[in-house]
């Protein structure tokens, strides 16, 4: 009898936690999960809603990049046939520069712009990040990274 | 040369493991041990010999003359051959023979022993297969270049020189854990006498894990200069899930060593701590979760790992689904009580690691079906913070419970000062910084935790006053000082994310900006020559309180690894850290640059805590070391007949 008891509570307290969790994930996830977009998806997805946080990549264009006060800065990113408008106020990566491939994260105005509240650049040679890769088609060349060695700027190694 | 015989010990070591696993699974006894040593020592060789090549600069090495440079300073030139992948694979092979040699220096010999070792050489010859077949790191150029392609500047720095090898102690000690309770499942004894005997092992591993990952946190923080020191990266929470489960394991191993219960529970927990070790090889070495066209470009060793993670795991869990229902349930335990405790403390860091594990491979399949998604810091908070505030809240009732049976009553009067400072202290962090009501429940729960552990030591210690503290068993010390250093990690992760101050400035020579009380004048900048790098140094004055003091950030370049760097400056104070970094020069502003200045409150709380962590598990693995008497349980006994080996002052009230 004893022993049942104790496997009651035991699957009783188990089945509570699991769920809590399940039910936590659900809500962080909803809350927070970015999708990836190109410049291109944008404009045929409609996607730059105001509010709705996103990520978007592609390469920095060309004489897109205007500094304002402080350290404020707008650029664009393009992949070739659309170009999204970013705002960023912070220090850049090392790396970024005009037609670097990077991913900006961020926010979008009411106008449509990414206020850009991460800018990821790529950290080495070996590296650009992924979603730029397949948005451009472009062969990146690289070799496989080891392991802490390539990875993006906003993102370390432990 | 040297790199051929490298080679050479590289293949010995494989067939020694091999004969080590044969010998160890079907007989055992003095060969397996001797085997044990061999494929020890022979990886250690192959190593060495890695080592010299990369010290003498054997550029005729591929592997060197990717990855080191003859402007390298010696440090990096050691380190070098492991900051790649294929040296980073030998030292995982190294690390791994290395366990199964102190395993056959230190475990008496019987069947358990045996099996282990043999299990042991099976996992050591995988690897080191895939070393030789697959990641050599003895290919040679032809022609030899005439100087190497250099480290990654960024690597370049102490902490992540020791990163790695700290790292694959950490991972790699579960391959042991791994093979102990394989052995174990085969011989059908997962009992008292396997716990105490699989404890240290899983103690030790947990806590070279605990140090990597805090190295790589400190080298986060003031080498990339954003001043983070946990991001929540795909690659991070490959080595924080099995930080979970091998802080879930080292708990419930108590409950199996003292009670003899939730053993296929510890199995299981021991089995699936290597597997998610492979499971975070897999994750990084792959490039699977960086950059997809570098699996692409080298499937063979994504899929080798993933093989190897199959083969593992579905054997391990295999031999656990046959065996597991023949394992004895332990004593009868109520709900409230230590065992009680340490139960519901596996639930919570279990479900936190399936949250990490589902929140780092949902992008995964996300990308196949095509949704390119990602998932960053605030899932991560939203679901870890809740769970383990709720878990360390309870943690200072588990500490003063009773084995099989607790009354919550007794506690409550003792536990009552212990609330009370930890309000008091979650006032008083509101009141200096009042930027964030998070900072209220977050140094909450962590002076909750450290007044807790506090709480329990001094109970353990009243009876004979505090000279009764140096008697003590070493795994009291142990547990007190891991739950401070959480309580500290607590605290300090609180007041630092909520309390951080950041922001970027554009100063001219001779212009100031102000935070936090502290007034920051730019005096311009000066170029410099480092060793191997040159770089713009800016010096900027740092006054408070008319104390003047002068921080000197620098902008490095690497003309051979042609990549820039940040080098902050770093003032530590009571109060925190004073950070600044040097951003770019304003090319509309001659003389003006770009300088980022930060208030990290509490960050070394944050470090010092996860220290102290890793030390308490170093310091209860001693104890086991002391009292190396097999603890015979009598099948069956009646629970309360069981005495308490550990912990004296458990005396009953």
């Amino acid at each position: 009898m004893r022993k049942r008891s104790q496997r009651l509570w035991l699957i009783g307290a188990a089945g509570l936690l699991v769920a809590s969790g399940v039910a936590l994930a659900a809500t962080a996830l909803k809350d927070t999960v970015a999708y990836f977009y190109s410049p291109s998806d944008l404009v045929e997805k409609n996607a730059a809603q105001a509010g709705r946080s996103a990520r978007v990549g592609g390469l920095v264009e060309a004489g897109s990049v205007r500094r304002g006060e402080g350290a404020a800065v707008e650029f664009r990113i393009t992949d070739g046939s659309h170009a999204a408008e970013v705002s960023f106020d912070g220090l850049l990566p090392d790396l970024f520069e005009e037609g670097q491939g990077i991913v900006a994260e961020g926010r979008f105005d009411g106008s449509g712009r990414l206020v850009a509240e991460r800018v990821l650049a790529k950290h080495d040679e070996n590296y650009m990040p992924r979603e730029v890769y397949e948005a451009l088609k472009e062969k990146a060349g690289a070799a496989a990274p080891a392991s802490y060695e390539a990875r993006p700027a906003g993102a370390p190694a432990t | 040369m040297i790199a051929e015989i490298g080679h050479l010990l590289a293949f010995l070591a494989l067939a020694s493991a091999l004969a080590q696993s044969l010998i160890g699974l079907t007989s055992g006894g003095e060969p397996v041990r001797r085997l044990a040593l061999v494929t020890s020592l022979t990886s250690i060789g192959a190593f060495g010999a890695l080592i010299v090549s990369f010290v003498t600069l054997d550029f005729s090495l591929a592997l060197v003359a990717g990855n080191s440079h003859s402007l390298k300073p010696m440090l990096y030139r050691v380190a070098g051959a492991w900051g790649n992948h294929e040296g980073s694979m030998l030292l995982w092979c190294v690390i791994m023979a290395g366990y199964g040699a102190a395993a056959a220096l230190t475990m008496r010999t019987d069947a358990l022993r045996d099996r282990a070792l043999g299990v042991q050489g099976l996992l050591t010859a995988a690897s080191l297969a895939y070393l030789v077949f697959a990641s050599s790191p003895f290919t040679r150029l032809d022609p030899a270049p005439l100087d190497g392609g250099g480290l990654n500047p960024l690597l370049q720095d102490p902490a992540l020189a020791l990163h790695p090898p700290f790292l694959y102690l950490g991972y790699v000690g579960f391959s042991f854990v791994f093979s102990i309770a394989a052995a174990g499942l085969i011989l059908g004894r997962i009992d008292r006498d396997w716990a105490r005997r699989t404890r240290p092992w899983a103690l030790a591993a947990w806590s070279f894990l605990s140090v990597g990952i805090s190295l790589g946190a400190i080298w986060a923080y003031y080498e990339l200069g954003w001043g983070g020191w946990w991001f929540w990266d795909p690659v991070e929470n490959a080595s924080f899930m099995p930080w979970l489960v091998g802080a879930a394991l080292v708990h419930s191993l108590i409950v199996t060593q003292k009670r003899g219960g939730m053993s296929a529970w510890t199995a299981f927990l021991a089995v699936l701590a290597f597997c998610l070790s492979i499971l975070g090889a897999f994750l990084v070495r792959s490039g699977v979760l960086t950059s997809v066209h570098a699996f692409a470009v080298d499937p063979e060793r994504g899929l080798l790992l993933l093989a190897g993670l199959a083969a593992a795991g579905g054997g391990a869990f295999s031999l656990y689904a046959w065996r597991a229902p023949r394992l004895l349930a332990g004593p009868e335990f109520d709900p409230v009580s230590r065992e009680g405790a340490l139960v519901l403390n596996n639930l919570f860091l279990s479900v936190a690691a399936a949250l990490v594990l589902f929140g780092t491979v949902l992008p995964l399949f996300g990308q196949a079906v095509g949704a390119s998604m990602s998932i960053g810091e605030p899932y991560f908070q939203l679901t870890l913070a809740p769970m383990m505030g709720i878990l360390f809240l309870f943690l200072p009732f588990a500490q003063g419970a009773t084995w099989r049976r607790a009354e919550i009553a007794p506690m409550l009067p003792r536990l009552a000062a212990a609330a009370g400072l930890s309000l008091l202290a979650a006032g008083i962090a509101f009141g200096v910084y009042r930027e964030s009501p998070w900072i209220l429940p977050g140094v909450a729960i962590g002076a909750w935790i450290i007044a807790g552990a506090l709480t329990d030591l001094s109970r353990r210690v009243s009876p004979g006053g505090w000279m009764r503290a140096l008697g003590l068993s070493a795994s009291v010390w142990g547990m007190t000082i891991a739950h401070v250093g959480l309580g500290l990690f607590v605290v300090g992760a609180a007041v630092e994310t909520a309390a951080r101050r950041d922001q970027t400035f554009v100063l001219s020579p001779g212009e100031s900006a102000e935070m936090r009380g502290r007034t920051f004048r730019f005096d311009g900048v000066r170029e410099i020559e480092g060793a191997n790098y040159y770089a713009t140094e800016a010096r900027i004055v740092v006054t408070r309180d008319g104390v003047e003091e002068v921080m000197t950030p620098q902008k490095r370049f690497y003309p051979v690894a042609g990549t820039p760097t940040t080098e902050v400056a770093i003032r530590k104070t009571l109060g925190g850290d004073v950070y600044v970094a040097l951003g770019d020069q304003v090319r509309e502003t001659p003389g003006a640059w770009r300088v980022r200045i930060s208030h990290h409150p509490l960050i070394d709380w944050v470090f010092g805590g996860a220290i102290l962590i890793a030390l308490g598990g170093f310091l209860s693995l001693a104890s086991r070391r002391r009292r190396d008497v097999p603890v015979s349980a009598p099948e069956g006994a009646p629970a309360s007949s069981v005495p308490d080996v550990q912990s004296g002052a458990e005396a009953p009230a």
